[in-house]
């Protein structure tokens, strides 16, 4: 006991990474590899396998597994405390990673930002979008996608296969990124129909089954008949969508195989390229990018294959979008736009790209949303 | 003659060195307690080990991994330390209600409310007042407003009625949406636009670590919580009526002891530790008040609060034998490909085996030196 | 045939199809715990024989195809954990409101641990009856559309109330449950008794998270149970142990849980958190209401400790 004790954290690390190393798999002595060895630490705030949020991250860190030279680890279920600094801590320390991925929203300040500060050689990588150059220490950066226009997409299969004209979203707190995937899904059917509505209803929680249940009935109850949803795991949301009759858009990840018949497409992450970038930049020593950000045109994200459901003219829309979407000179929030209080928030002669800043703090509605952000 | 009853233990006790025995009765009574709580975790362990053996892994790998996920090296001793630091306070908020007889599972809500509190009274102030008077207020308005709550509870259970451990589960599934509401509403931040918080909390004004160490100064809050707790029932004179209360309340009552007092008074003072116990965790670590405060250690304590049965002093290390395990849990995680679960199943199987070996008090002579003379 | 939505009613409709929903799974739980309280024993631990009840009905439903024997294998192992619970607590000194709280980890734990590889499949569902379908309305069809195990809980719930007051057992049940010397005086085992109503009151709590993730919301994942384990006893006290009254309480209190996404579905969207906590605040202010510190709970069985 007492000559652990006596150790002092850089002859740990030293053995520690001697022992990831040696640990890493395929590495024999004399490998022209051994020195692009890297051991990457993932963090989820919850199970790897919820179909949703998690899940997404978890596959983009299974990619990884085909790399040579790669280890990972992974830990779930962290919450945001001080739990994820040790967390953090005892993967470098104990496992040996150089690279980190905290993937939930509230790892970042102060959590990751604190333990950046006190281990100057691991880059820290976080998804979502507070970065900021010249206040955040240049180990760390910001990692995200611009899933926004994949909601869009959403919405343009929704509008097609409405029949009742009113769509329903399941929303769980009202910030900035949840209210542009609401708007983008009204937006979209709105762009095949302009009298399409969509009713939005707020759980308060980023993972509550019984009331994301709850939402969807009561959407459903209000008539409508396509569901779409921002929540961790949209797996209750689909099943108990589906299971109504009602039709499907998902998120995050890919539900169909949970409701093949009323899954019309699905917005979902492509974490898979992002981390394969990150790992191979990491191992040939180039630096990695501090503000990283893509969308449909970057491998970012990814739309699911369409369902069964989605007419041949909704195809046609959908493949035609998709592909002005992949030019890059598309923009779901052009002007004029109101929101549903009768403002004008998007000026007539604006435009807003997909990686403009003002869309980080929007904070409205637009006209058709049925809801309301407080 | 008079009648000779019980003589012979006399007559060995003047035979014997006068030191001894006494000594050795002294260390046999005290005994017991850990004697049966060390066993108790080691079949509880033995019991996990099973259950380790039968899913097809090796329970040595699992104990050394605890080990070194806990205890195993500075890092991990601190890294224990920290997750005890909260566990210490919110244990508290159930021992002492415990040793009136209530048993108070509700703990969580003083916390999320004692930590939305101190977010808040601190607002006004951050820049014009210097920080330790700031986190002074902090600390008084959390404990305030923990201690109010909890205090209901004990207040309902003896003059409504309502019984204590339902209505302090209920007033934290309240609490908790309380504090969302607030987080979200009034007093929201606006900057905090992804994730909905009070406003943060500038680094001069936040609760540091302890000078040598990586933990924050809620250890050394905790740790100086369970000694005064400690002093307050076994030395004061209110601690001692609270004993008698929490023996027998009909008998405390005809005693003239001023029952309602003692409960809601005792309730409110485990209920501000609590309520310090969000402040802490507002102040050290994360700077703002938002939905992570509603994380759990309000729970964990309740685990603790028995496992040290209800004594304040044995809060403390147990407090860091549960912040060990917890510590481990991620290594177990990483190494073993084994569910966050795990650590809960172990935990909760602890918990079961060690209230269990409860009836093993006073069943063993050999902890019970007058039994012991019936065999001269 | 065109959905409309039907404004202003959808509130009333959906917290009325709301208090079927949710309540269900209270039902049962809260009638498990009412024969295990009127025997003189409290099982706080009836969250985790839930929720490891959830998961085992779910597993078995995906392994084997059908929802029904899941339920079944979740009864048996509702019992075994309301076993262990009442042989731990018939020894003298343990205190049985703690052994509940450990039981509760216990049971969550290793119910979250075994359940890992059933979070992503999906199992078949239990049935329903669509009582609704001489309606136009699809609302209205939706809402009157009864899962089974509603109907065997009601039915459950007159039964036992039936029980209690005319058969042998519920008398032996009864006496054990007000009167420990009484009961030996008349030659019962009271630890016998006990214990075998805990583990009728643990199969019972382990068909309620059957039904959870086998109907409503009908997927088994790590957040499935909002506390109805706990919140049940609650509601047991609240309804006097009386079996009807349990069930009228499960209805209020699935009712009040409805509340808040309906009132946001027809616009009412201020303060939403608030009204999620409805079904908590009405259970308080109902358990104050109702208590008094002088009479003892009328109904309430002289051997339980929680009312000593």
């Amino acid at each position: 006991m007492t000559k652990l004790l006596s150790m002092n954290r850089r002859h740990f690390l030293q053995t520690s990474a001697a022992g990831a190393l040696a640990l890493t798999p395929g590495l024999l002595p004399g490998r022209a590899l051994a020195q692009n060895a890297l051991t990457v630490g993932f963090i989820y705030v919850g199970p790897k396998d919820d179909y949703g949020y998690n899940q997404a991250h978890a596959e983009g860190a299974a990619a990884l597994k085909a790399l040579p030279g790669v280890t990972i680890v992974e830990e779930e279920n962290v919450p945001e405390t001080v739990d994820v600094q040790k967390t953090m801590e005892s993967m470098i320390n104990l496992d040996g990673a150089t690279l980190i991925f905290p993937t939930s929203f509230g790892y970042f300040d102060p959590h990751m930002l604190a333990m950046a500060a006190k281990y100057p050689d691991v880059q820290f990588r976080h998804c979502g979008g507070l970065w900021q150059e010249g206040k955040n220490p240049m180990n760390t950066g910001s990692y995200f996608g611009y899933i926004g226009q994949g909601q869009y997409l959403n919405g343009i299969t929704a509008g097609y296969t409405s029949k009742s004209k009113k769509i329903g979203f399941v929303a769980a707190k009202p910030i900035p990124q949840v209210l542009q995937n609401i708007n983008s899904f009204l937006l979209g059917a709105r762009s095949v129909d302009p009298t399409i509505t969509c009713q939005v209803i707020f759980t308060g929680e980023w993972s509550l089954a019984v009331k994301e249940a709850e939402a969807t009935n009561a959407l459903i109850d209000q008539g409508a008949d396509v569901i779409t949803c921002h929540v961790d795991s949209p797996k209750v949301v689909v099943e108990t969508a589906a299971g109504r009759g009602a039709f499907v858009c998902g998120y995050h990840a890919n539900q169909s195989p949970l409701a093949p018949e009323k899954y019309l497409t699905g917005a979902e992450w492509a974490w898979g390229n992002v981390y394969s970038d990150f790992v191979k930049k990491a191992q040939t020593g180039e630096k990695l990018g501090n503000f990283v950000r893509g969308g449909l045109k970057d491998g970012f994200v990814k739309m699911s294959p369409l369902g069964p459901a989605v007419p041949a003219e909704g195809r046609t829309k959908f493949d035609a979008t998709l592909a002005k979407i992949m030019t890059g000179t598309f923009s779901v929030f052009k002007g004029p736009i109101k929101d549903n209080k009768g403002n004008v928030v998007v000026a007539a002669e604006k435009s807003f790209a997909e990686d403009a800043i003002e869309l980080e703090s929007m904070d409205y509605l637009v006209e058709g949303v049925v809801g309301s952000t407080a | 003659m008079t009648v000779e009853v019980n003589t012979s233990a006399m007559s060995i006790a003047s035979e014997r060195p006068s030191v001894l025995r006494p000594t050795i009765e002294w260390l046999a009574r005290r005994a017991e307690p850990i004697a049966i709580s060390f066993g108790a975790i080691l079949i509880g362990l033995a019991l996990f080990s099973v259950f380790i053996l039968v899913i097809g892994k090796a329970p040595t790998t699992l104990f050394q991994l605890m080990y070194t996920g806990g205890f195993g090296s500075w890092f991990s001793i601190q890294n224990s330390l920290s997750r005890a630091a909260p566990l210490l306070l919110t244990a508290l908020c159930v021992a002492l209600p415990a040793r009136l007889g209530l048993v108070i599972i509700g703990g969580e809500g003083a916390v999320v409310l004692g930590g939305v509190a101190s977010a808040a009274i601190a607002l006004p102030f951050i820049g014009t007042v210097p920080a330790l008077l700031v986190l002074l207020l902090m600390a008084a308005a959390a404990m305030t407003v923990g201690g109010i709550w909890i205090g209901l509870a004990g207040f309902l259970r003896h003059y409504r009625g309502v019984n204590e451990t339902i209505s302090s589960l209920l007033l934290a599934y309240i609490a908790i949406a309380l504090m969302n509401q607030f987080v979200e509403g009034p007093l929201r931040d606006p900057a905090s636009l992804n994730k909905p918080s009070t406003a943060p909390l500038p680094a001069e004004y936040m609760l540091g670590k302890i000078p040598g160490m990586d933990v924050h100064w809620g250890l050394a809050i905790g740790v100086i919580a369970c000694i005064a707790s400690w002093v307050l029932i076994e030395v004061t004179s209110y601690g001692f009526a609270a004993r008698i209360a929490g023996g027998n309340v009909r008998a405390a009552q005809i005693q003239g002891l001023p029952v309602g007092r003692l409960i809601v008074g005792f309730t409110a003072i485990a209920g501000s530790f609590a309520g310090l116990a969000g402040m802490i965790e507002v102040a050290a670590v994360q700077g703002s008040a938002n939905a992570s405060l509603a994380a759990g250690y309000g729970y964990t304590g309740i685990l603790v609060a028995f496992l040290a049965r209800h004594n304040p002093l044995a809060i403390i290390p147990v407090a860091i034998l549960l912040g060990g395990i917890d510590a481990s849990g991620g290594l177990i995680q990483r190494r073993m490909a084994l569910p966050d679960a795990t650590v809960l199943v172990l935990q909760g199987t602890l918990f079961v085996v060690i209230l269990f070996c409860e009836t093993f008090y006073g069943r063993f002579k050999i902890f019970n030196p007058d039994l012991w003379k019936r065999s001269a | 045939m065109e959905a409309t939505g039907i404004g202003m009613w959808g509130v009333p409709l959906a917290i009325f199809a709301g208090a079927i929903r949710v309540s269900t799974a209270f039902i049962f739980v809260s009638l498990g715990e009412t024969i295990t309280e009127r025997s003189g024993r409290i099982n706080l631990g009836l969250e985790g024989t839930l929720v490891f009840g959830a998961m085992t009905a779910y597993a078995v439903a995906v392994r084997s195809g059908s929802p029904w024997l899941g339920v079944l294998a979740a009864m048996g192992t509702g019992a075994v954990f309301g076993l262990i619970h009442g042989w731990i607590c018939k020894w003298p000194k343990v205190n049985d409101i703690a052994i509940g709280i450990a039981m509760m980890q216990f049971g969550l734990g290793l119910a979250f641990f075994l359940g890992k590889p059933f979070i992503q499949p999906a199992a078949p569902h239990l049935p329903s009856i669509p009582f609704g379908a001489w309606s136009g309305l699809p609302q209205v069809q939706a809402a009157l559309n009864i899962n089974v195990l509603f109907i065997l809980g009601g039915l459950l719930a007159l039964f036992l109330w039936w029980a209690f007051r005319n058969t042998r057992i519920g008398l032996v049940l009864r006496v054990v449950g007000d009167s420990t010397d009484a009961a030996r005086a008349m030659g019962i085992n009271p630890d016998r008794v006990r214990l075998f109503a805990t583990a009728v009151g643990g199969s019972l709590a382990a068909v309620g998270g059957a039904y959870l993730s086998l109907y409503y919301p009908g997927s088994w994942n790590e957040g499935i149970s909002s506390g109805q384990g706990l919140m049940a006893v609650a509601l047991v006290i609240f309804a006097r142990w009386n079996p009807i009254g349990c069930f009228l309480a499960a209805l209020l209190f699935g009712g009040a849980g409805a509340l808040g996404p309906a009132l946001q579905s027809v616009g009412v969207t201020q303060g939403y958190y608030l009204f999620y906590a409805a079904p908590y605040v009405l259970t308080l202010a109902i358990l104050i209401a109702t208590s008094s510190p002088t009479r003892s709970l009328t109904g309430a069985p002289g051997a339980l400790s929680l009312t000593k």
